[in-house]
Formats: C-alpha cells, structure tokens, sequence
C-alpha cells in the first residue's frame, strides 16, 4: 500500500507536527480510500470478473466472423495485387514475344523470298529450255527423221522415172510388133519366091497360056507376075551355112532416143573455168552432208521400251493366226472353274483400306486419270567417247 | 569336152544329172565343167546356148556355193549381154539362170545386179512369151527380196511399173512372181509401199485377188495387199478405198477357200486393220466380222470418231451406231470399252434411241400413259 513510505523530511519544527499529523491523517485518509476502493473494487471484481468474460464471450460470436471478413478482404486485396501484377508480366512477356516473332517472321519471309526467286528463275529457265528444245525436236524430225518434202520429191521422181520406164517399154513393144510383122512379111515373101523359083516351069509360054494364066481370066494371076520375075533354080547348087553372128546393134532396132533412160546431159565445154584451189570434192560433201549423229538418249523416244513392247505385241497379233493362246500341257488337266467360298463371295467382305491399300486417296485431287508412267531416260556416259578434240588420257 | 555338134548330147546328159540332184551337180562343177559352160554360152549356135545357159541355170538352184562357183567363171557378164538377143527360148533359160544365181544371198543378188542388167532386164517384162515374161519377174523377185537398197534400186529403175504392167497383161500363174515381187518390195520399208502405191499397185493387185481362180494366187495377192497396208494410216487409207478388205473378208470366211488363203487373208485383214483409219471402209465389218476382228474395228472406230464431227454424222447415219447397240460384249472387257467411247461421243438420247427394244419401251409408255381427262 503506501509502500513508499514517504520519507518524513527532517523534522524541524513543532508546527512540523500538525504537517506531519496532517500528512498522517491524509495518509490515512487516502489508506481508508484506497482500501475503500479496494474492498469495492474487490467486491466488484468478481462482478467485473463475470462482466469481463461475459462481455468476451458475447464478443467472441462475432470475433470470428469479424476475423474472417477481415481474411477475406485481405485475400481479395492480395489477390488483386497479384493479379494486377500478372497483367503487368503478360504485357511485357507479349512485347518480348512480339519482337521475338516478328524477328522470326522477318527471317522466314526472307527465306521464302529466296525460294520464290529461285523458283522463278529456275521456271524461266525451263521454259526457255522447252522453247530451245521444241524448236531443235521440230527441226530435227522435220529434216532427218521424217523429211516431208523429201519423200514428196523422191515419189514424184519415182512417178516421173515410172512414166518414163512405161513410156519406153510401150515403143519397145510397139518396135517389137513392127519388126515381128515385118519379119513375117519378109519370110513370107522369101517363102514365096522361093516357091515361085521352084514352079518355074509353070510360066505362061507364048503358044501355051500357063496354068495362072487362064484365058478365061482378065488379069493374069499375081503368081504369074511372080514366075515371070524368078529366076530358074538349079539343083546343084549348095547351101551356103550362114553364120549366125549376133551382135547388139543388129537388133537394136529400137533406136529412138528414149529408148532406155539415158544419164543426164553432159555440161558444154566452154564453160568458164572457176578459179582458185579448191578443196577436196569428196571431203566438201563429206562435211556438207554430214548425217546427224544423236546422242543416245536424244535417239530414242523416252518410252522407247513401252513402245517397243507394244510393236512386239501388235506384231504378234499379226503373225498369230489363232488368237487364243495355247495352255501349257501341264496345266491341261487343271481345267476346273474354281468356286469362291461364300465366306468371300458375299458382298459385305472386309475394308480393303488398312489391308489392301493404306493411304487414303482423293480423286477430286488427281491431275489426270492415268496413272504416272515410268520412264526411265538413258544417260550418255559414253557419247564422247573417241569425239572431243582432246588427247588426254591416251596411252603413249 | 570337145566343143562340136556332139557337145549338145553331152551338155544334155549334164544337165539332167544336175537337174535331179546336189551332189552330182557338184560331181559336174568338180569336172571343172563351169568354165567350159561358160564357153559355150559364147558360141554362135543358138540351142547349144539355150542348154548351157540352162546348164548352169540348173547346177546354181542348188547352193549358194554353186551359183558362187558359176558367177566366179564369169558367167553374169555374159548372161546379162545375151538379154537381147531375140530368141525366146534362151531369154528364158538365161533369165532362169539369173535369177537361181541370184537368190541365194545378198552378196550374189548385188553381183547380179551390177552386172547391169537394169534396165534392160525390164525389156523382157513386154516380151510376148508368157515365160520370158516370167522368168524376168522371178529374176526381178529375187532381187528385191534381200535388202531394202535392192528393192530402192529397183524402184528408182522403174521396175515397179513395168512388172505392174506386166501383171496387167498376164495371166494364171506367170502373174504369181510379180505379185510377190510387189509384196516384197512393200514389205521393206513404208517409203518403198507408198512408192508402189504411187505406181498404181493396189488397183492391179485388188483385180487379181478377186480375178484369179486360183487360191494359191489370191494368197500371194493378199499377202503383198497386207505388207502394203502395214505401215501407216495413209497406206491402209489406200488399200481400203480400192474396197479390197469386203474382198479379203470374204476370202477369210468362206470354208471353199484352202487354209493358206484363209491364214494369209486374216494376217492382211489384221495388219492392213491396226492402221486403216478411213472409215468407210471398215463400216462392212461392223455387220459380218467375226468377234475377234469385230473388236479391232470397233477400236478403229473409237479411235476416230471422238476427234471427228463429219465422220460421226456419217456413222450415225449409215447405221453403224444401230449395230454397234447390238453388239454384246461382256462389261470390264476391251469391247465394252471402245463401245463405252464411241457412246460417250454421242448425246444420250440418241444413244438410247439406237438401243435395241426401244421401240418397245416407247410402246410400253404408250400404253401405260393416262391422258388427262378434263
């Protein structure tokens, strides 16, 4: 209580006394006070103990939900902060990848750029290739594999050489029929003299007309005239064998000028004579006419092979004279029709895509309806081969 | 051998050994005969000529070896200077013997050749001996057959015309060598067809097959009607329009003709078919071909006629677009298919009026049609 005691200052006087009685009796009054209070704080104390922890647990319903409003505004605060945080990184996270990107983009783009340059020029090139190509392929079949104009001349010399081989042969026959005739005139004509030699007896004399020379008649008989022009024959004389010499001209009756196709005319000889040394006739046609000489690979049509099959097959229609093709001997006996089962004859059989074919097709894609043909182009490995200018490598 | 009146008996007696058999004709030349031949042929008498020259006509059929042994004495020279001369008889032994000499091999046909009986050899084609005639086109034959610069020899000679001349003139079997000599030279090379079809071949050789009672003959013609044909369209356009394919369907179908005709007829008609374009002259087989050949012309057909407007007009008005409804073929087939391509060329209801029984089916319709009763 009054623990600290006041320490009493040094008494000094009596009226000290009444100080000291009266600081003592308001010590004591104070003590009675604070005793006082004391009794009734203590008499209160368990009153305001009950009041305390009443008024607590009355606070106590409402400290929780008050605790947990306050959780919950500080949740949402916090959430927000870190949300607006977030954003904040998404904003600069996207600048980053913008820049990023575009940085990318710019390098593709270049990259594509080059391509489509490159294809461009690659396709000019091609097409040029093809305008070259097709010009050369034209000129090539045109002059030395199918020469039109050629052929139309060499048919028209053929027709011309024709006419004229009909034309010759048609004198030749007519100078053979002329000189057959004549030659059958000729003989009858010997034969008659001969005969007339013979009957020379038979002429008319003046006194005894001659058996032609009836006197009934008005002309005399031609044979007459004839006896009257013979000459006697005399028996002795002996046939004289007559060389048979045959010679060309005697029966190269036929001298017309066109007998047989002559060679062409010869040229005048005052032409005037070209000047200067000229080079070798033989060796100028040589280089002038020089045949084309294709490489492999340009000789031949790239499907050469399928050609050449087909040719092979259409030529053995031909030869074939039965169509049907023999069956083997050994297979005679195994001529029975074979019956599917009806586990496979059915309609509803398995998918053929995942068994018979595995990529799906789309034919709306489809360039043609034909399937790519293979072909496969030789190459030339060996076209220059003892042609180049070059003697490197030669064995010395 | 004494060379007398006598030698005539003894050369007889030779060439009967050699005309029987190789080995004595061998025995003959071993004698050293040839050269002695050879002589002979020189000398003035004619029938002493005639049996040399058919002497050494009949010891050169043998082999090549012979006739080898023959040209080696020298005796084209002189066989080819005798053409001239007048007499028939030995133009025909001489020309004989030539052309045995000349049909072994190349290198012989080639020594023939340049001893240059072209084109005097041609003379002979107008003679008016039947066999002269015939022995020259056999000589003529034998040459062309070898190698195709023989026979362009030959055509730049003229000798086309002359033998299609005289194939004109003649007939029965003294025709048969020139036949054959056209049939070889065609076969060579597209070039030299197109030079005999310029020289107005196909119209003789056309007369002769459907002429010539002989089946052995109409064979030969048909075989040179289908090396002529061979080549190109424009050939097979040129045998067609002298309407010889009726001719050599005929010939392959009717059961008088022997099998030769028959396998030579087909092979044309199949050869002078792969490449004949001209369609009115394959219409004829749309009605009486068998299917074998039936299913080539229609791909003829289904080859044309989707590039062709006048010649689809013409098809459909001639009918053959009726009888090509009636042709049945099974489906998936090569038939189907061309049929399928030539009725693409077409609008359908023109299709489907052709289809067989669709007079029926207008009729049904006819008859199952309710007019309006108003």
């Amino acid at each position: 209580m009054l623990g600290a005691t006041i320490s009493s200052p040094p008494p000094t006087a009596f009226f000290s006394y009444n100080l000291l009685f009266a600081l003592l009796e308001e010590i004591e009054t104070r003590r009675a006070e604070a005793m006082a209070t004391l009794a009734r704080l203590q008499a209160r104390s368990t009153i305001l103990g009950h009041q305390y922890y009443f008024r607590n647990s009355v606070v106590d319903v409402f400290r929780k939900k008050e605790n947990d409003a306050a959780v919950k505004i500080q949740s949402w605060f916090r959430g927000c902060q870190v949300r607006a945080y977030i954003r904040y990184l998404h904003r600069v996270a996207i600048i980053i990848q913008k820049w990023w990107r575009s940085y990318l983009g710019r390098q593709h783009y270049q990259l594509i750029v080059k391509l489509a340059y490159y294809a461009m020029k690659m396709n000019l090139y091609n097409a040029m290739a093809v305008r070259i190509q097709r010009r050369w392929r034209g000129y090539k079949v045109r002059k030395y594999c199918f020469n039109y104009y050629y052929l139309k001349e060499y048919l028209r010399a053929v027709s011309e050489a024709n006419d004229a081989i009909r034309e010759a042969l048609d004198e030749f026959a007519d100078m053979q029929e002329r000189e057959e005739k004549k030659a059958t005139l000729e003989r009858e004509e010997k034969k008659r003299d001969y005969q007339a030699r013979k009957m020379h007896y038979l002429l008319s004399t003046k006194q005894i007309p001659g058996v032609y020379n009836s006197p009934f008649r008005k002309d005399p008989d031609p044979w007459e005239l004839r006896l009257q022009k013979a000459k006697p024959l005399t028996r002795q004389r002996s046939r004289v064998k007559q060389q048979h010499s045959v010679s060309l001209s005697d029966w190269l009756a036929c001298t017309s000028a066109r007998s047989f196709p002559q060679s062409e005319v010869l040229p005048p000889i005052d032409r005037k004579q070209c000047q200067g040394p000229f080079r070798d006739i033989a060796e100028v046609l040589e280089q002038r006419y020089r045949p084309l000489e294709p490489t492999l690979r340009v000789a031949e049509p790239i499907n050469e092979l399928k050609e050449a099959r087909e040719e092979f097959r259409r030529q053995e229609w031909m030869r074939n004279v039965n169509d049907k093709m023999f069956l083997p001997f050994s297979s005679y006996h195994k001529n029975k029709k074979y019956i599917p089962s009806m586990h496979s004859s059915s309609k509803y059989g398995p998918d053929s895509y995942g068994c018979q074919h595995f990529r799906d097709e789309n034919p709306k894609k489809w360039i043609c309806d034909k399937n790519f043909q293979t072909v496969l182009p030789s190459f030339d490995l060996f076209s220059k081969y003892g042609k180049s200018y070059s003697k490197a490598g030669q064995i010395v | 051998m004494v060379i007398c009146g006598s030698v005539r008996e003894s050369m007889n007696t030779m060439r009967i050994e050699s005309v029987t058999v190789p080995e004595l004709s061998q025995a003959v030349v071993d004698a050293g005969a040839v050269p002695l031949l050879v002589l002979c042929i020189q000398e003035p008498e004619i029938a002493l000529r005639r049996i040399a020259a058919s002497a050494l006509s009949d010891i050169s059929k043998h082999s090549p070896e012979l006739a080898q042994t023959v040209v080696d004495a020298g005796a084209t020279a002189h066989l080819a200077q005798m053409i001239l001369n007048p007499d028939a008889k030995l133009k025909r032994q001489i020309l004989s013997a030539l052309s045995q000499i000349a049909k072994h091999s190349i290198d012989l046909a080639e020594m023939v050749v340049e001893a240059e009986i072209f084109p005097l050899v041609l003379t002979c084609l107008k003679d008016k001996d039947e066999y002269v005639k015939k022995n020259a086109s056999t000589l003529i034959r034998e040459i062309a057959k070898h190698t195709p610069e023989l026979s362009q020899l030959i055509v730049n000679a003229g000798g086309v015309a002359a033998v299609i001349d005289c194939i004109g003139s003649c007939k029965g079997n003294i025709r048969l060598p020139g036949i054959m000599m056209l049939g070889y030279v065609a076969a060579h090379s597209a070039n030299l067809a197109m030079a005999v079809i310029i020289s107005k071949g196909v119209p003789q050789l056309s007369v002769c097959l459907s002429e010539e009672p002989e089946d052995h003959i109409k064979a030969a013609a048909a075989w040179a009607l289908g090396q002529i044909g061979k080549h190109t369209p424009e050939h097979a356009r040129a045998v067609a329009v002298t309407n010889t394919l009726p001719v050599l369907l005929s010939l392959y179908m009717s059961t008088e003709s022997s099998e030769d005709l028959q396998v030579k007829s087909k092979k044309a008609i199949k050869s002078i078919l792969q490449k004949c374009t001209y369609l009115p002259a394959l219409e004829p087989f749309l009605y009486d071909a068998p299917p074998n050949i039936l299913k080539h012309v229609i791909g003829q057909f289904s080859k044309v006629l989707p590039h062709d407007s006048k010649a689809r007009r013409l098809f459909v008005t001639s009918g053959g677009l009726k009888k090509l409804q009636e042709i049945k073929a099974e489906p998936g087939s090569l038939l189907q298919e061309y049929i399928n391509i030539i009725n693409n060329c077409y609008p359908e209801e023109i299709v489907r009026y052709y289809s067989p029984g669709y007079s029926e089916t207008l009729l049904q319709r006819v008859d199952s049609y309710q007019p309006l009763t108003n």
